[in-house]
């Protein structure tokens, strides 16, 4: 009986009730160098501190976590922009994506996604294909949700159909298709 | 020897019956934490809001304006849905402003430079249960904003009370589907309710056509109401 449940453990040996660090772990490797991932992860990402007050504008190409205040307008079109609990922007915004924590007064406009946390605060209008808003965050304004061209599905290819039919996506996405909406479930 | 598991297909060996419950019971924890937010949130069934999607869904770009209390889930509905822009004019907190400091009767000239946008730009209207709390001076003044703001077979849906309710506080509608509301209660302080009669909800909104009306089980009426083509052939 006893033996059976040895037999169950994995082969590592690892307990299963080994609780996961907070932090993803980085796994040692033989030449002691640090794996692509986690090198990203500290490499990109800057913090604009609680005393930090800027006045102007802030371009990047680097994740950035602002503690601090920050009046005029940031840019980061490729990056993750995060206002922090302590964050105090009144600034334009133009980000891939942004989170806030803080307080935001200005216009905030991310490529992917906007997520007002809770306690979080944005006053301005949010231009964005995703917007989350948390139970307790605070917004006033407006939200453009525009709305995603979906890539084309795959159909699958009928025996009289050419793959090259089935796969090209500019049909998908022509002009005429492109801003029409997607018709949602009707009753 | 391998006994097998019940419901699982009779394959699993009854050696991992381990990790068979752990697997499961983190599923459960999961369901149980997600339903634990809405299982004591009221569902209401709305007949009228699928109307209201069905009327905005033929526009490219649709403009909605909501008089509610910001909800991201709603919005992230009518994102999905429609692909809009979303006014978010929260009137019960403008509601509860007045309230607290007893300037009721400033509502209705408050209302009459409330909102900033240009005549007939917006396409949609959501109104919840806003006009149950007006007093009717102040409803009248809104509902004509409202009939200005509202672009050429834009649509309006409101909610009115067939009786008052003894709840001293506001409740917000949290869209679960286009079949389903949940009431979530907001912390805004709640002005007297008014049951208006259908009448005097058609005479409010006189400007407009009723397109739906549906008198619920559950003592609401929704209607939905059309800005009709000939106020646009008119300006």
């Amino acid at each position: 009986m006893w033996k059976r449940d040895e037999a169950v453990r994995p082969p590592s040996g690892r307990e299963t009730t080994t609780p996961m660090p907070a932090t993803p772990a980085v796994p040692s490797t033989p030449s002691g160098s640090i794996p692509p991932v986690a090198r990203v992860t500290e490499r990109d990402i800057v913090n604009i501190g609680k005393s930090v007050v800027i006045k102007g504008e802030l371009n990047g190409s680097e994740d950035l976590t602002i503690e601090g205040h920050v009046e005029g307008k940031i840019e980061l079109r490729e990056n993750i922009l995060t206002i922090g609990p302590n964050g105090k922007i009144k600034a334009q915004v133009f980000a891939k994506a942004v989170i806030v924590l803080g307080e935001v007064i200005g216009n905030v406009s991310a490529t992917e996604k906007v997520d007002i946390r809770d306690n979080g605060s944005v006053e301005g209008d949010i231009v964005s294909p995703r917007v989350a808003i948390a139970e307790g965050a605070m917004f006033r304004g407006s939200v453009d949700m525009q709305r995603a061209v979906k890539p084309a599905q795959p159909k699958p290819v009928l025996p009289g159909e050419s793959k090259v039919e089935a796969k090209s996506p500019v049909a998908a996405v022509s002009p005429a298709s492109a801003g029409s909406p997607v018709q949602g479930p009707r009753v | 020897m391998k006994r097998a598991v019940p419901g699982d297909g009779g394959t699993r060996p009854r050696s991992d019956i381990f990790s068979f419950l752990g697997s499961r019971r983190a599923h459960e924890d999961e369901a149980s934490l997600a339903s634990a937010a809405t299982s004591d949130e009221p569902v209401l069934p709305t007949k009228a809001l699928h109307k209201f999607l069905s009327s905005l869904g033929s526009r490219p770009a649709p403009v909605l304006l909501d008089l509610g209390p910001v909800v991201g889930s709603n919005l992230t509905f009518f994102g999905e849905q429609l692909g809009c822009k979303v006014f978010i004019e929260d009137l019960f907190r403008d509601v509860d402003h007045h309230l607290q400091h007893g300037r009721l009767d400033a509502l209705s000239s408050f209302f009459s430079t409330r909102f900033p946008q240009a005549d007939g730009s917006v396409d949609g209207i959501l109104c919840w249960d806003l006009f149950d709390y007006l007093e009717p001076g102040a409803a009248q003044t809104l509902a004509r904003q409202l009939m200005r703001l509202l672009s050429v077979e834009g649509v309006l849906l409101a909610f009115f009370s067939t009786v008052a309710s003894q709840d001293a506080r506001y409740t917000k509608f949290i869209i679960a589907d286009e079949m389903n509301l949940r009431q979530r209660p907001y912390s805004a302080g709640r002005a007297k309710q008014h049951v208006l009669l259908n009448r005097d909800i058609i005479k409010l909104f006189g400007a407009l056509r009723v397109s739906e009306s549906f008198l619920l089980k559950t003592n609401i009426r929704e209607i939905l109401f059309r800005k009709p083509t000939y106020l646009g052939e008119k300006s």
